[in-house]
């Protein structure tokens, strides 16, 4: 039976059905794991001092200085609140326009069963306070210009959220025959009296809004101070902000927050990174010399398997 | 098919009785029988779906996703979209679908097949070719040689005198041995006159459908006769015709009413442990996952009450709190379904399809001999194979090849067979290359015969006259018959065999002597042949005759009397008279019955005789001895005389006989001795030395004799010389039984005796309890005739039986029948809870595959039964190792690591959403994009965990082998139990703790490099998948420890698809195409350029795998498991395991006798009647011969019952399974 020919029914001589395939087999031997705990940790350490030093360098007063306004005990994640939108409309629809997704219901349509525009949860809880921060430089109230552009996320404003075709030039004729938002005082494309083009959907503060905060407490970007004298931050001094207090929290138990803050590479202060990398990185060298002890210990030998 | 209707219908009208009446359709249409066209396959096209749908839906795990599918749909809980469920479901059920369909496609081929075969119908006194499902009940057709039979048929006439036919039924019971039918000579005397037969009208009346095969009643009432018909008179559907030219037969049974189909139950659907396991566990992780829901209602109704109705303001909802936790509850059984996994089922059936393709292609479970691969019958049990604890094997044709071959043999105290170093007289080892002695001077030798001591040819050449008493003694005392076969016959045969069997040609060529033995003992054969080759040659006999040829010499010795074997004398011997007129009686027997009969005068040649006996029986060989005595005329007339009236004694005829045996069988003269080896497989010793180091028990049950089982156990190391002692069960009442069985164990183990009461409770418990392993010092054996066996079954001693068993190494169990077989394999399955594989070849070892968790078929050889009943089939015997030891042990191995980590990547998967509830108001928010969750099992993480189960190796094959303790934590369940499946739970725990926890601490408050959101769902949720996928897939990597291409490139494959399906799935383009489904669009670009969430992320995976890895570090230095210390060996050797080389097993014994002898009684009286004598002229099959290199004889059947046609095994036999074999019907259960 040398011939192969002849035995049809032998199986293939191949790598991969005889189970020969070549293969890298690592094992957790003590000359990989300890240098390997140890590097870890050396590096997380480092990485942590970075992070960490990187954190406490963000101070408050030095510019760009971004305004944040925050709520606590908000629930923009609630999965009802998070539905409660419709996509189509926001992306300048029309025909979403005569009649909203189920999903905003009820915040479909008004009393008189006109189309709600935009409709849903989200968008009828729009923030709407605004603020005034003023220097008193010798009693005297100094306006601080605030920023209102790209405060939201380039894509939110190019590319997913888009206002309705003109009709006849206006954003207004686009609207027509819908209602505003029942807690709005003014319909979406009145939101900014002051720049025309910063109406509708793409309302920079909108915007903000309508990216849902994934915990109950958060904060979101008001304003930015870049200009004038502020734009390298605020100096030391006395402030005053105004508030227009229109969104009521007291009802649910929220808080209201204003914050100011600069931010880094790593974004935000969070000195939570910096800190885990230093522990868990000191960590990893602990448990490097611990393995390395137990092995000099443990070390079996060869011949007793 | 079944509808259920007519089913039920048809219960109702159940036959009492089968009237029949031949020739007339009309009549016989009148009952509605069965026509003999069958349908094993369960769909067409139009049922196909909703049956298939309706099947599938059955299981417990596709039924839950339906129900999850149809609370989706419900707006007030759906919490996820509906397409989460539908794809992976759909996906599901399309694998299953595919794969009964092929199924089926083949059962309908087969189907086809086997109803569009051809056969006669005789209709209107014509013969006319037919489909044989156009065959029905009431026609006669005509079968022709070698032909199926069509349906259970009435014999009616046949070409053979008497009209008798011989029929094969190896695909009934497996028995190759052809068997006789006769038919009623009313019937036989029509023989072919098709007028006759046309007009035949009688009428049967006879049982209704069954499956006793070995049963048949009616009555044939004809020419207003009445003729009683029993099973003599009936052909079978799935024997074949042999040895008969034609016969005519009456359809009695038809397609699915026939015996066969009858018999053909639906097979016990068997479930590995680990599917049982799993059924526990799935059950738990219903539970867990209520628990949690429920948890998670509860939450939500207290915030809702809380927290949540102050913010009614913002999103108007349920007043109702208890309403709103009903349905929160709901919606969490939505988001947490994960935890059941859809995949897990599909997946674990691919991975064992995969390791059972791995069996199928194994070249070293290749015989190459038999051209015969192993093959993975049932592909759902290979884990199990990792877990074996008992091995139940039978021994024919398992253990042993069932060739026995002429080995050694003394004659007047010189031993021959030995062959040795021409000039350091070292003995030598028989290899392939040693010179076989040539036998070329005898034109009537057998040239399968090999032997290789050059001594004892010359020795015959030499015409010494104590060599030639010991052939001619072999030549004439015996029961075999000699054919002769005619020359044209024979090339006819090897032009077939060239056309049939084209592999086989030069196997075939070989085969010139066309003497051919027919010896009911393959023993008998073995010691005829022998004596052929050496000059005398058995040629032919007669009742009263014995021909032989001496040195080409013919001489016809007159044949006196033959004093048969059986089991109390354990000697045979024949009275001959020689040509020259002298009397002579030659015995041959077992070693301690014979010397006790031997003339004073040979004790010097004993003493020589002995010492050879004890070295071949210390080789394992089994021995007779030889004596003859010369008779004195007068004393033996006198002597036959009185034999002659013992003969037709009316009382005590055995004793009287025996006495006269006795009487005339003494003052006998030693020639010396024979040793014959029954062969064993190749490899059997060194297989069943891995398997005991594997801490597998062997546990031989064979219907062999308990000498020959003995012996056996001996010469494969079974049973050993060092073992501490060999216990003999063999009593005759229960007693003494438990008596015995006690003895045993208390000499094992003295300090058992306390213990003994605990019995009895163990037995009045109500729950099977389970018999703990006792360990005892030193080795024991235990034999256990059949006899025994049945008391020992018995429920009031099977637990004392099981306990003595279990403390012995080895258990042979000898006489047993294939119930006994079966039960024993029962027992342990029920109180030891240990896994059991039963091997066998034969049809009687059917009940017993089928009883052990797996049973495994010896392919290749004579019979299908086995095989066809078996989950894992090959060649032989010593694949066995390789199949736990690689296969078992990989399958097991690869499937509890799938199981482990696919709980773990999908609890975690699963308990972020619960961590997240906490922070979302209950409200049953998901973590995840939808998106992700639709593709997390199906894309992410489905073909990494996939390519480790199918090509994850520990250790390599060699090493395996190398050392087969590797076994043993499969036995023990080591690597998926509850504890197991805990620690996967507990495992998750902490992975999702850290994954959802680090990415919320490092996005709490913070924003993006930009001052933009950075903390928003949408990143948040992108945040944690990151976190999650790279986790999952660090953690597979640390368990793979055989990284292949393949995987390789799943797991890169897959981490790399989980982004680009990210970025992809957040691209403006699937936004514009569907806003509402690609909400995140944008969020991969603005989350994933931050470094922040790179460092999280990595920070997460390495928070929850550097636990594990310290964890393995330390167990593994401080407890190493045998797997640890055999993967650091082999890494310090940096070599592939050193092909295992064994020395070759030398046993040095001082076992007093090798006896052991596969006769069975009453054959000298069927050699000595004429009615045995006539046989059919041809016998075709005689010149198949299978092993072409292997010497000696081959028996006729493995069987006792004498085959009146010599039929020697085919090297392979095309018999075709009938389609219901073919294909067992699997009756689904849940999970």
């Amino acid at each position: 039976m040398k011939n192969e020919g002849e035995s049809s029914e032998r199986p293939d001589n191949t790598a991969f059905t005889q189970q020969r395939l070549p293969a890298w087999q690592p094992i957790l031997s003590a000359g990989i794991v300890i240098p390997g705990f140890l590097i870890i940790g050396l590096a997380f350490i480092g990485i942590g001092i970075g992070l960490f030093l990187t954190s406490q360098t963000i101070q408050v007063l030095e510019g760009p200085v971004f305004f944040y306004y925050g709520l606590s005990n908000y629930y923009q994640n609630f999965r009802k609140y998070g539905v409660s939108t419709d996509y189509y409309q926001l992306s300048g629809d029309t025909q979403y326009f005569k009649s909203p997704q189920d999903s905003c219901s009820p915040y479909s349509y008004d009393s008189q069963n006109k189309p709600i525009v935009p409709c849903g949860a989200i968008a009828n809880s729009f923030f709407n306070d605004t603020f005034e921060l003023y220097q008193i430089i010798n009693g005297t109230k100094k306006l601080v210009p605030l920023d209102g552009k790209g405060i939201a996320w380039w894509t939110d404003y190019n590319i997913k959220y888009r206002n309705p075709t003109l009709v006849n030039g206006s954003l207004a004729n686009a609207f027509d025959g819908t209602s505003k938002p029942l807690n709005w005082p003014r319909p979406a494309y009145e939101l900014d009296l002051t720049d025309q083009n910063n109406n509708g959907f793409l309302n920079q503060d909108f915007l903000v809004w309508m990216r849902r905060a994934a915990l109950p407490q958060f904060r979101k970007l008001y304003r930015r101070i870049t200009e004038g004298d502020y734009a390298a931050g605020l100096p030391a001094g006395n402030y005053s902000l105004t508030v227009h207090y229109n969104y009521q929290v007291l009802n649910f138990d929220g808080q209201k927050k204003i914050i100011f803050s600069n931010v880094s590479w790593m974004g935000g202060k969070n000195d939570f990174l910096g800190i885990a990398y230093l522990v868990v990185g000191s960590l990893c060298v602990v448990m490097s010399v611990v393995m390395l002890i137990v092995y000099a210990k443990f070390k079996f030998s060869e011949d007793d398997v | 098919m079944s509808f259920f209707g007519l089913d039920c219908v048809r219960k109702k009208e159940r036959e009492v009785e089968r009237k029949i009446r031949a020739n007339d359709r009309e009549y016989n249409s009148t009952f509605k029988y069965a026509t003999n066209s069958i349908k094993t396959s369960k769909y067409n096209p139009f049922t196909f779906l909703p049956l298939n749908l309706f099947e599938q839906f059955q299981r417990i795990a596709n039924a839950y996703f339906l129900i999850l599918l149809i609370l989706q749909v419900i707006p007030a809980i759906s919490s996820l979209s509906w397409f989460t469920t539908v794809v992976p479901l759909v996906l599901v059920l399309s694998v299953t679908a595919a794969k009964d369909a092929i199924d089926d496609i083949n059962r309908h081929r087969s189907d086809r097949k086997v109803n569009n075969r051809k056969v006669n119908i005789l209709i209107n006194g014509k013969l006319t070719s037919d489909k044989w499902m156009n065959v029905q009940v009431g026609d006669i057709i005509k079968l022709e040689n070698n032909q199926f039979v069509t349906a259970d048929l009435l014999l009616l006439s046949s070409s053979e005198p008497l009209n008798l036919v011989y029929i094969e039924t190896a695909e009934l019971d497996g028995e190759t041995n052809l068997k006789v039918k006769q038919s009623l000579t009313v019937t036989g005397d029509m023989g072919e006159d098709l007028g006759a037969l046309g007009s035949f009208n009688g009428e049967v009346c006879c049982e209704p459908p069954n499956n006793r095969l070995d049963r048949f009643t009616g009555t044939l009432t004809f020419d207003t006769q009445k003729h009683s018909l029993d099973n003599e008179r009936v052909l079978l559907r799935g024997c074949t015709l042999r040895n008969t030219d034609w016969c005519f037969g009456l359809v009695l049974f038809a397609g699915p009413e026939t015996k066969l189909m009858q018999n053909c139950g639906k097979s016990t659907f068997k479930r590995t442990s680990i599917d049982r396991l799993m059924n526990v566990l799935v059950l738990f992780i219903f539970g867990l996952l209520a628990l949690m829901c429920i948890i998670l209602a509860v939450g939500n109704g207290i915030w809702e009450n809380q927290t949540g109705s102050e913010f009614n303001n913002f999103l108007p909802r349920e007043e109702n709190t208890a309403f709103s936790a009903f349905l929160t509850f709901w919606s969490y059984i939505i988001i947490l379904n994960t935890v059941v996994p859809i995949s897990l089922y599909v997946s674990m059936e691919v991975i064992r399809l995969g390791n059972s393709y791995y069996i199928n292609w194994d070249r070293n479970m290749y015989h190459a001999r038999s051209d015969t691969p192993a093959e993975a019958r049932t592909t759902t049990l290979n884990e199990e194979l990792g877990q074996i604890k008992y091995v139940f094997s039978d021994k024919t044709g398992t253990l042993t090849q069932n060739i026995m071959t002429f080995n050694k043999c003394s004659i007047n105290g010189k031993s021959y067979g030995d062959v040795y170093q021409q000039y350091s007289g070292e003995r030598l080892e028989i290899t392939e290359e040693t010179t076989p002695v040539d036998f070329s001077f005898n034109p009537l030798a057998d040239p399968k015969f090999l032997f290789y001591d050059h001594s004892l040819i010359e020795a015959v050449k030499l015409e010494l006259p104590d060599v030639q008493a010991f052939f001619r003694l072999l030549a004439l005392c015996h029961t075999v018959m000699a054919e002769e076969k005619k020359e044209g016959w024979l090339q006819n045969t090897l032009i077939n065999l060239f056309l049939t069997y084209p592999s086989s040609q030069h196997q075939s060529l070989c085969l010139v002597g066309h003497l051919v033995y027919q010896a009911q003992s393959p023993d008998e054969g073995a010691l005829v042949t022998a004596a052929r080759n050496f000059g005398f040659v058995f040629r032919s006999r007669s009742p009263e005759t014995i021909t032989i040829e001496e040195m080409g010499m013919q001489r016809s010795y007159e044949l006196l009397a033959i004093l048969d074997f059986n089991n109390v004398r354990k000697r045979m011997s024949v009275i001959v008279r020689s040509p020259e007129g002298k009397l002579s009686l030659y015995c041959k027997g077992a070693d301690t019955i014979i010397y006790e009969r031997l003339h004073p005068s040979c004790r010097k040649l004993m003493e020589a005789t002995t010492d050879h006996l004890n070295e071949f029986a210390g080789e394992g060989l089994r021995t007779l001895v030889l004596a003859y005595k010369n008779i004195d005329e007068d004393y033996f007339s006198e002597w036959k005389q009185r034999h002659h009236e013992s003969s037709v004694a009316l009382e005590d005829r055995e004793e009287k006989l025996d006495e006269l045996y006795e009487e005339i069988e003494k003052n006998m003269m030693l020639i010396g001795a024979t040793a014959i080896e029954d062969k064993l497989q190749d490899g059997v010793a060194l297989t069943i030395e891995q398997l005991a180091k594997a801490e597998i028990k062997i546990w031989v049950l064979t219907g062999d004799k308990q000498e020959t089982a003995e012996n056996i156990g001996y010469s494969c190391n079974l049973l050993r010389e060092e073992m501490n002692d060999v216990f003999t069960v063999a009593a005759h009442s229960p007693e003494e039984v438990r008596q015995e069985l006690r003895d045993a164990r208390l000499k094992m183990k003295p300090s058992t005796e306390p213990n003994k009461f605990l019995v009895p409770e163990v037995i009045l418990g109500n729950t099977p309890k389970l018999v703990q392993d006792e360990s005892v010092e030193g080795e024991y054996g235990l034999v256990i005739n059949g006899h025994s066996l049945a008391f020992a079954l018995e429920s009031g001693m099977e637990l004392e039986f099981l306990r003595t068993a279990c403390m012995c190494k080895t258990v042979i169990c000898c006489r047993v029948t294939p119930l006994q077989k079966a039960q024993v394999v029962e027992l342990v399955k029920k109180y030891k809870k240990a896994v059991t594989l039963a091997i066998g070849d034969g049809a009687n070892d059917v009940s017993m595959i089928k009883a052990a968790h797996i049973g495994v078929g010896i392919s290749g050889q004579e019979g299908m039964q086995a095989v066809l009943s078996s989950d894992f089939s090959f060649a032989q015997f010593r694949f066995l190792q390789r199949l736990l030891l690689v296969h078992g042990r990989w399958s097991y191995l690869r499937m509890c690591k799938f199981l482990r980590y696919f709980f773990y990547k999908n609890f975690t998967f699963t308990f972020v959403h619960f961590w997240y509830a906490f922070f979302c108001g209950f409200s049953a928010q998901t973590v995840y994009d939808e998106g992700f969750i639709t593709l997390y099992n199906l894309v992410y993480t489905a073909l990494p965990v996939l390519g480790m189960s199918l090509f994850d190796q520990d250790v390599n094959a060699g090493w395996s082998l190398e050392f087969p303790q590797l076994y043993v934590p499969g036995q023990l369940s080591q690597y998926f139990s509850k504890r197991a499946f805990m620690m996967c739970v507990l495992h998750s725990c902490y992975s999702s703790l850290m994954i959802f926890f680090v990415p919320y601490a490092a996005t709490y408050d913070t924003a993006r490099a930009d001052g933009t959101e950075g903390a928003d769902y949408q990143s948040f949720a992108l945040i944690t998948q990151t976190c999650l996928t790279v986790t999952v897939c660090v953690q597979l990597g640390l368990d793979l420890s055989y990284w292949t291409v393949v995987n390789h490139l799943f797991v890169w494959g897959s981490l790399g698809m989980f982004f680009i399906l990210t970025f992809t799935m957040y691209t403006d383009g699937l936004f514009r195409i569907r806003p509402s489904s690609f909400a995140f669009v944008g969020t991969a670009r603005n989350c994933l350029n931050q470094p922040n969430v790179w460092l999280t992320v990595a920070l997460t995976a390495l928070l929850c795998v550097l636990p594990v890895v310290a964890h393995r570090f330390f167990s593994c230095q401080i407890a190493p498991t045998i797997n640890d210390k055999v993967r650091n060996k082999m890494r310090e050797m940096k070599e592939p395991a050193p092909r295992p080389r064994h020395p070759r097993l030398t046993r040095r014994s001082t076992r007093r006798s090798g006896y052991a002898f596969s006769h069975a009684q009453g054959y000298g009286d069927l050699v000595t009647s004429r009615r045995f004598l006539r046989r059919p002229a041809t016998s075709r099959s005689t010149a198949f011969n299978s092993a072409g290199r292997s010497p000696g004889f081959k028996p006729t059947g493995r069987s006792a019952g004498y085959s009146p046609v010599g039929r020697e095994q085919n090297p392979k036999q095309k018999v075709e399974p009938t389609s219901l074999q073919k294909f067992r019907t699997v009756i689904d259960s849940s999970f």
